[in-house]
């Protein structure tokens, strides 16, 4: 395309005009006789094993994520078929144990640059690190794992799923908002509930928290499905919970084993925080604010099911490189590839502000979800907590604490 | 010879005194407020349907429309009994719609469905549907009623609309979710705010090539928090109104060089904001505060705020 190479943002106004003349004339053009051009973006996930539901309300989802992406190509060809750009998703989801590596270099054969990679961090490590990938982006839309951002950060990938260090300032500073500085941690046994713990003690530490009582989950994880299972655990909770007085208990159950059997049961009346009862989240059912009803019905419309943080992460991945070939009237991927990483690039993201990546360690900056079971609670970040560039990046791991070296 | 009479009467004793009325949509109390423009009070809250954002007066100034955004319908109020007197049909969730000159149909934006639907009033149906980009959102129409401009949020463009064939004449592509849509008095620009970018852009109406692009600034704010949304023209031609948002300003711009003249700090979050008929107030809903600021534009100061119900967004103002 002729204007392909306007670097947006440095328009002089004739070439604006001339630029905006031009997408005037392919609308038109376009159902007669010009070509439309295709951007294809590539789809990377992994069949996961299904967590047990937990309570008979719980649904279990097999295509969290590729949905997402789904929705976001559809969006993406809302502006595209006014411009003459289509388009497409290309999809593979890797069987457990499966290599990343070969799915890669399929994709870098196919001539794709953009991957939604709905990996987890081990795998999506290696994919980065495949023949092929040096010169494609990566989209991280699964794993919050600080260390992708800190000392595994990788040149060639994006994060649009939040980090548990934001999750975890965005929590925090709701509850310091709240007056609830005095927290019971209460985290469970698997190296990710270690990790989000991690990120809870280090968000208090930041915002003027305190954790007076922390403390392993140890008990086995119980069914509360039995019959009278209530039994068990109206006895075995509160004795777990039976501690000095705190005024928020904030959990770390990543793999939602005993977590929301919490509310309700305490020993103490206290609310419950974390990764279950009030949580921070990138993406809520619950949310319908800043237009979000608008997306929430278009997903369930394609899905069938309520939009998940793993959708809501990849239609992000897909709806920036729309975005980008939009503002560039390009579909050159090292054009897009580097507007996606610069000033200039702002997303639509139903959360009220524009969304960048930060150019340290390629995490998007995202308000971030406080939501009850049933409604949305707050949005982080909180009034007050400021910032010197934006108040975005009081959430998350900030340039002058990176660990990142690209 | 009546309208020279008029005209004279006008001219010796100069426009009536503001016996003006001030209708505000409360989106979040399901409320259409009444306020007494000349004495700024707040004198009675009509009840209409859910989520009411969208307003516009008929030609005739005795009814106003309302969308109701969650019933999927617009109200009809009769401004003398100031209650809901009739429903029409609206598409799914109408937001912002326009009266067309010939007062006989709405052009409404359906959010949900990505189209424009048009409504004979009288016989209170849709006659017709236009295709547009997705999530459609702010409504204008020429004052010659020729040419219907819809904004699309997540498609970043302004669809222009054929009013009598109902068919795409352009879309051009503007800033990041484009909320509202303007035409100058003279017909000869169209301005398009955009909420992401915090932007307003002006396209020639006869060529439609840009032909400006307004940035603001906000001493400290950042630039997430600028964010441009609703848009009123000066029945001069000479200055334009637009409302920014969580910046909790009103820009006041100079048509001519598209320069900001200066700011109006209001309250929270204004949506919208309208002009008295003498030209001399304007008035924002502001959606976070839940009230409304007159600003006199003579002396260049807000002089009150006033509750008006929870959740303000669309300010009409009537006889």
């Amino acid at each position: 395309m002729a204007i392909s190479n306007i670097q947006l943002g440095l328009l002089d106004l004739s070439r604006t005009r001339l630029a905006l003349a031009f997408v005037g004339l392919l609308a038109i053009a376009v159902p007669a006789h010009a070509e439309p051009q295709t951007m294809v973006i590539g789809y990377l996930g992994e069949q996961r094993k299904l967590p047990l539901p937990l309570g008979p309300l719980d649904e279990a989802v097999t295509d969290d994520g590729l949905q997402g992406a789904r929705l976001g190509i559809a969006d993406d060809a809302g502006t595209g078929r006014f411009l003459g750009q289509q388009f497409r998703l290309q999809e593979r989801v890797l069987k457990p144990g499966e290599a990343p590596a070969e799915a890669v270099n399929a994709f870098a054969a196919a001539g794709i640059s953009f991957v939604v990679a709905d990996l987890d961090a081990a795998q999506l490590l290696q994919a980065s690190a495949a023949p092929g990938a040096e010169r494609m982006t990566l989209f991280n839309s699964r794993d919050p794992d600080d260390s992708l951002r800190q000392e595994n950060c990788r040149r060639n990938v994006l994060h649009t799923v939040p980090s548990r260090a934001m999750l975890a300032d965005a929590l925090a500073q709701y509850l310091v908002w709240k007056g609830w500085q005095h927290w019971f941690l209460l985290t469970g046994p698997h190296p990710d509930d270690l990790a989000m713990a991690a990120a809870f003690r280090r968000a208090a530490a930041r915002f003027g928290a305190q954790i007076t009582i922390d403390k392993p989950w140890t008990f086995r994880p119980a069914n509360g499905r039995a019959d009278t299972g209530h039994v068990t655990l109206q006895t075995e909770i509160p004795a777990a919970t039976q501690v000095g007085d705190y005024d928020v208990l904030v959990v770390a159950d990543e793999a939602d084993e005993f977590g929301a059997y919490l509310d309700g049961r305490t020993a103490l009346p206290r609310t419950v925080a974390g990764t279950q009862g009030l949580v921070a989240t990138g993406w809520s059912a619950v949310d319908e604010e800043w237009g979000a009803t608008q997306l929430q019905d278009r997903f369930h419309k394609l899905a069938g099911r309520w939009m998940l943080p793993s959708d809501y992460a990849a239609w992000l991945a897909v709806r920036s490189v729309g975005e980008a070939a939009t503002r560039l009237h390009s579909l050159d991927p090292t054009a897009i590839a580097k507007y996606l990483r610069s000033d200039d690039f702002l997303l639509a993201g139903f959360k009220g502000q524009g969304l960048s990546f930060r150019p340290w360690d390629g995490q998007m900056r995202q308000p971030i979800l406080i939501a009850g079971p049933r409604l949305l609670v707050s949005s982080s970040p909180q009034p007050g907590f400021l910032h010197q560039r934006t108040p975005l990046d009081t959430l998350g791991i900030d340039l002058e604490e990176s660990a990142c070296k690209f | 010879m009546q309208i020279l009479t008029t005209l004279l009467l006008v001219l010796v004793f100069g426009p009536p005194a503001a016996a003006e009325t001030i209708y505000v949509s409360n989106e979040q109390d399901n409320t259409v407020a009444v306020v007494d423009g000349a004495t700024m009070t707040l004198q009675a809250a009509i009840d209409v349907g859910r989520r009411p954002r969208g307003m516009a007066l008929s030609v005739d100034k005795k009814t106003l429309f309302v969308a109701e955004g969650d019933d999927n319908r617009i109200d009809v109020v009769d401004l003398a009994k100031r209650q809901v007197v009739g429903q029409l049909p609206s598409g799914a969730d109408p937001e912002f719609f326009v009266v067309h000159p010939d007062g006989k149909r709405l052009f409404v934006a359906n959010e949900n469905d990505n189209q424009v639907s048009v409504v004979d009033i009288a016989g209170a149906k849709i006659i017709g549907t236009v295709d547009v980009g997705v999530e459609p959102e702010g409504m204008a129409i020429s004052a010659d009623g020729r040419t219907v401009a819809c904004t699309s949020e997540t498609t970043s463009m302004v669809h222009l609309i054929d009013a009598t064939a109902l068919e795409l004449i352009d879309n051009l592509l503007v800033d990041t979710r484009p909320r509202a849509a303007a035409f100058s008095v003279d017909g000869k620009q169209l301005w398009v705010s955009s909420e992401i970018r915090g932007t307003v852009t002006i396209f020639d109406t006869a060529t439609r090539a840009q032909t400006g692009k307004i940035e603001f600034e906000v001493p400290g704010i950042r630039r997430e928090g600028v964010q441009a949304v609703g848009i009123e023209m000066s029945r001069d031609g000479a200055t334009a109104y637009v409302a920014l948002g969580p910046a909790n300003r009103v820009a006041e711009v100079d048509t001519k060089t598209f320069t900001v003249r200066r700011l109006y700090l209001v309250g929270q979050r204004p949506w919208h904001v309208a002009l008295s008929g003498d030209q001399k107030q304007l008035i924002s809903a502001n959606g976070n505060s839940g009230d409304i600021s007159f600003i006199d534009l003579e002396n260049r100061e807000v002089v009150k705020s006033l509750p008006v119900g929870r959740g303000p967004w669309g300010v009409v103002i009537g006889p």
